[in-house]
């Protein structure tokens, strides 16, 4: 046996590995708190109360992870075929134009049924548009897509800003954003859904995007476990020679897996634009691309980690900002030292406890397992 | 007089649920050379890893020259005398084989001290062992077998006593082996212990004092090799007699389905890799490519499989023309009748982490029968899956199970049922038993042979010259990216060796 760590039950390595690595960043995070002279457990308390104590704190904590569930599924599609996107943010950004365009064009005349498919078709197109050249790039001259996502990131943001102060501005305004949209523009919120469960979203923006959301995560297990292009990006992500001996073009496959991945970050867009704001302001992305990242790698790239790691970083950011609303000396950038915790123990320090949790399982199973010899003649 | 250099006493070890080795005893002359042999996966690498301290023994004790020892990691087993040459060197390959040989014990932060050092301390061992190699040379640049060299000396510059060698024949040609067995003796007649593993029962008979059969973890025999004989070895390492020679019949061969012309292919570095090679593959016929490995059989293979771009020649396959020096899809070759069986089934013929019934689809995805519409039609690959894992006797018949989890043998089967499955005109096998069990090894001839006998067109490259001659009806042998000779394949070792070395080749080049 090559592999030193051997295989662990499935509820050990999706739910306690996980666990453990999330304990201790909070572990960490308190010990933090305590530095500054807080207490860490009345911290905890404002977290968790500022997430879920009330139906408007758990639509603000869904409409965050809605936001993070495109953005990490936009990351992890890009995983599996081996590509590491880190333009999420510009791609979301730019995604944001089509939104914007779908918006402006027809929110007067039309109900938000007929602009919401619209606005999804502009975001995933630009967003798509905007991970093109990179995936190009990568493909056709080599250029390494983790250089240029990050680069077309900044291009992104210069783009907006001229945008949003010449082209989009309505005249006379001061500021660098779009007209509000009307009644067309703007997506209805899933007050009914939390009602269900008696809870009151308050002033919420928690919008009917989140089921969108639910849909494309639906969407890329299909894509990544059910469809022959799907295994084709997994082939090359696990191994090119066998990609290229199974006679699949690594170009072709760079630059559909970027679009799509493009795609996914650019609709994130519509969150903030049709279902918060119902507008398009400077910097509406603010920073989730990265965060999409942080919780790709915690969901291990599956759709079905994905969301609740979405969650996670949706509690993280609404529980936080309540934090520090609560305890004035824990300021705003404490909130992103534990969420860089979250990041660096749950994402870069993965395999820092497994180690130990494969030695305590294998002395306890391999009792059991003496029978259970897998490998045949 | 003699006196035990190594005792492992009750080494246990499991991996999860894999139980690798149980409860193991192991006596080991001092001065002999002591063969370990197995199949794959019986367990030899993990007890020689414990050994040299990759990996910690769940229970069980360890004795070097008669003392417990404890050894955690491999700068104690070194501690201990003990060195390794690992099947895979482990040298840097752009250091010099000075550097490589420093490597960890520099002794200090300057290293021209050091190296002086080194330098008159290798000086010394190549007299005393009659290991001459070139300090200075790039290990890159080195052959094969000069590069297990080096490794020999690594571990005889830590002051090793007892050496261990995992396969190291695998990569060598036969003069090459014997060469090295030469420097065995001699260093068995230094007083240097060594633990060979193998799993050729050949070099175990002919070099070995004692060996130890390993099989499904457990150590079932240790004899004294002079009161052995391969029958009784090869039955106790797979628990049932085994048939170690081939039966097949006369070659009926046809059509020409493959003719290779002139065909040059150079590397990215622009070094030309196959040197102008021109053959005919006739239907019903095997064709196996002799040589030692790295001398172009790879390129070659790459290149009529549409892998890699050709510099020149023409290839054609049923008649029509392969674009092989411009692009060549894979899929298109695979649909005009052409399978491949690539040499290194980890990287290119699978892909580990995919799930069994997904690497026996690789390269037929684009297949109807595997599709509805863009999407994977789940159940019939699975279905097919099944169906190949009974016939081809895959162990453990689990079409989900990853992949990296099957043995050598069984990985290997399921590249062999992807390609010989869909009954193709032409047939590229690159080292169909590499890392593959005796058992195992007995099952891929007889398909190999049957698909012969089937009227297919079956091209071999491996570097087992047994496995060469066993089932080629004609021997093609390459040295340097050319083919030097054609034999028949009752040519003697010897001769099939001296081509192989570039002797023979050279002289009838110049006649």
């Amino acid at each position: 046996m090559s592999n030193p760590y051997a295989k662990l039950p499935g509820w050990v390595e999706y739910g306690l590995v996980p666990l453990v690595n999330l304990a201790v960043a909070f572990l960490v995070a308190g010990l933090v708190v305590l530095l500054v002279g807080e207490n860490p457990l009345e911290a905890a308390y404002h977290l968790i109360n500022g997430a879920f104590g009330r139906g408007e704190y758990i639509g603000f904590t869904l409409y965050y992870a809605t936001t993070f569930i495109f953005t990490g599924l936009a990351v992890a599609v890009a995983f599996h075929a081996g590509l590491f996107n880190i333009g999420g943010e510009g791609q979301a950004y730019v995604g944001g134009i089509g939104v914007a365009l779908a918006c402006l064009w027809l929110d007067q005349t039309m109900p938000w049924f007929v602009v919401f498919p619209l606005a999804i078709i502009g975001s995933a197109l630009f967003g798509a548009a905007w991970a093109f050249l990179p995936g190009w790039l990568q493909a056709k001259r080599g250029s390494h897509i983790v250089i240029t996502t990050i680069m077309f990131n900044f291009i992104a943001s210069s783009l907006m800003v001229y945008l949003l102060t010449r082209v989009l501005k309505p005249l006379g305004s001061m500021s660098p954003q779009t007209r509000t949209f009307a009644e067309g523009g703007q997506l209805p919120k899933l007050d009914w859904l939390l009602s269900i469960f008696g809870l009151d979203i308050g002033t919420a923006p928690f919008n009917v995007s989140f089921l969108l959301a639910l849909v494309a995560a639906f969407g890329v297990w299909l894509l990544i476990w059910r469809t022959k292009l799907g295994y084709e990006m997994r082939t090359m992500g696990h191994s090119p020679s066998a990609a290229r001996y199974a006679g699949m073009s690594e170009s072709r496959i760079t630059v559909i897996t970027m679009m799509i991945s493009g795609a996914l970050a650019g609709m994130m867009a519509l969150n903030p634009i049709m279902g918060e704001q119902g507008r398009m302001q400077l910097d509406f992305v603010q920073g989730a691309g990265f965060v999409g990242i942080a919780v790709a790698l915690m969901g291990r790239s599956h759709p079905a980690g994905i969301i609740p790691a979405a969650v996670l970083f949706g509690v993280l950011y609404q529980g936080g900002a309540e934090i520090s609303f609560e305890m004035p000396s824990i300021s705003r950038d404490m909130i992103v030292i534990i969420q860089g915790l979250v990041i660096l123990f749950a994402g870069a320090l993965e395999n820092m406890f497994r180690p130990a949790i494969t030695r305590l399982f294998s002395t306890s199973s391999r009792r059991a397992a003496v029978v259970a010899q897998t490998k045949g003649a | 007089m003699d006196s035990i250099a190594i005792e492992l006493r009750g080494i246990d070890k499991s991996f999860g649920p894999v139980h690798a080795n149980k409860n193991i005893n192991l006596k080991v002359r001092k001065g002999t050379i002591h063969g370990v042999i197995g199949e794959n996966g019986a367990g030899k690498s993990t007890l020689m890893s414990i050994l040299y301290g990759f990996y910690q023994a769940d229970s069980g004790e360890i004795h070097v020259d008669g003392k417990q020892v404890t050894i955690r990691d491999p700068n104690a087993a070194i501690a201990a005398g003990i060195g390794m040459v690992h099947q895979h060197f482990m040298l840097v390959e752009n250091f010099t084989v000075l550097e490589n040989i420093m490597l960890g014990a520099e002794e200090s932060q300057i290293l021209n001290k050091g190296i002086a050092k080194a330098r008159e301390e290798l000086k010394r061992l190549e007299r005393e062992y009659a290991l001459e190699v070139n300090p200075d040379a790039v290990i890159e640049e080195l052959p094969v077998g000069l590069q297990q060299r080096v490794e020999i000396l690594k571990a005889l510059y830590r002051r090793a006593d007892i050496l261990i060698l995992d396969e190291p024949t695998g990569v060598l040609t036969p003069a090459e082996a014997d060469h090295l067995f030469r420097v065995l003796e001699q260093l068995k007649s230094q007083g240097k212990t060594i633990i060979l593993i193998t799993h050729k029962l050949r070099e175990i008979m002919a070099i070995t004092d004692e060996v130890s059969v390993m099989r499904r973890g457990e150590m079932v025999a240790t004899r004294k090799t002079a009161e052995t004989s391969v029958e009784e070895l090869a039955e106790l390492m797979v628990g049932r007699r085994v048939l170690l020679r081939v039966e097949k019949g006369e070659a009926k061969p046809g059509d020409v389905k493959l003719s290779v012309n002139g065909l040059t292919v150079k590397d990215g570095r622009g070094v030309t890799m196959v040197d102008n090679v021109s053959f005919n593959l006739r239907a019903g016929e095997i064709v196996g490519i002799a040589g030692v490995a790295g001398n172009g059989q790879s390129e070659l293979l790459e290149a009529i499989s549409g892998i890699r771009r050709a510099v020149s020649g023409e290839v054609h396959l049923n008649g029509k023309p392969i674009n092989v020096t411009g692009h060549v899809d894979p899929k298109d070759l695979r649909d005009r009748g052409l399978a491949h069986v690539p040499e290194d089934r980890h990287h290119v013929g699978l892909v580990l982490k995919f799930e069994e019934c997904e690497n026996a689809i690789l390269g037929y995805h684009h297949d109807k029968r595997y599709l509805n519409g863009v999407f994977l039609n789940v159940d019939a690959i699975r279905k097919d899956a099944e169906q190949r894992i009974a016939e081809y006797d895959i162990r453990p018949p689990n079409a989900r199970l990853k992949t990296a989890n099957f043995s050598g043998g069984n990985q290997q089967k399921i590249v062999l049922a992807r390609e010989m499955e869909r009954s193709p005109d032409v047939l590229i096998i690159g080292q169909p038993t590499r890392g593959v069990d005796v058992g195992a090894i007995e099952f891929i001839h007889k398909r190999i042979i049957e698909m012969r006998d089937q009227g297919k067109a079956v091209l071999l490259v491996s570097v087992e010259l047994d496995e060469i001659r066993a089932l080629s009806d004609r021997i093609l042998v390459m040295f340097a990216g050319r083919i030097v000779g054609e034999r028949d394949p009752d040519a003697t070792e010897g001769e099939l060796g001296l081509l192989m070395a570039g002797v023979e080749g050279r002289k009838e080049a110049a006649e």
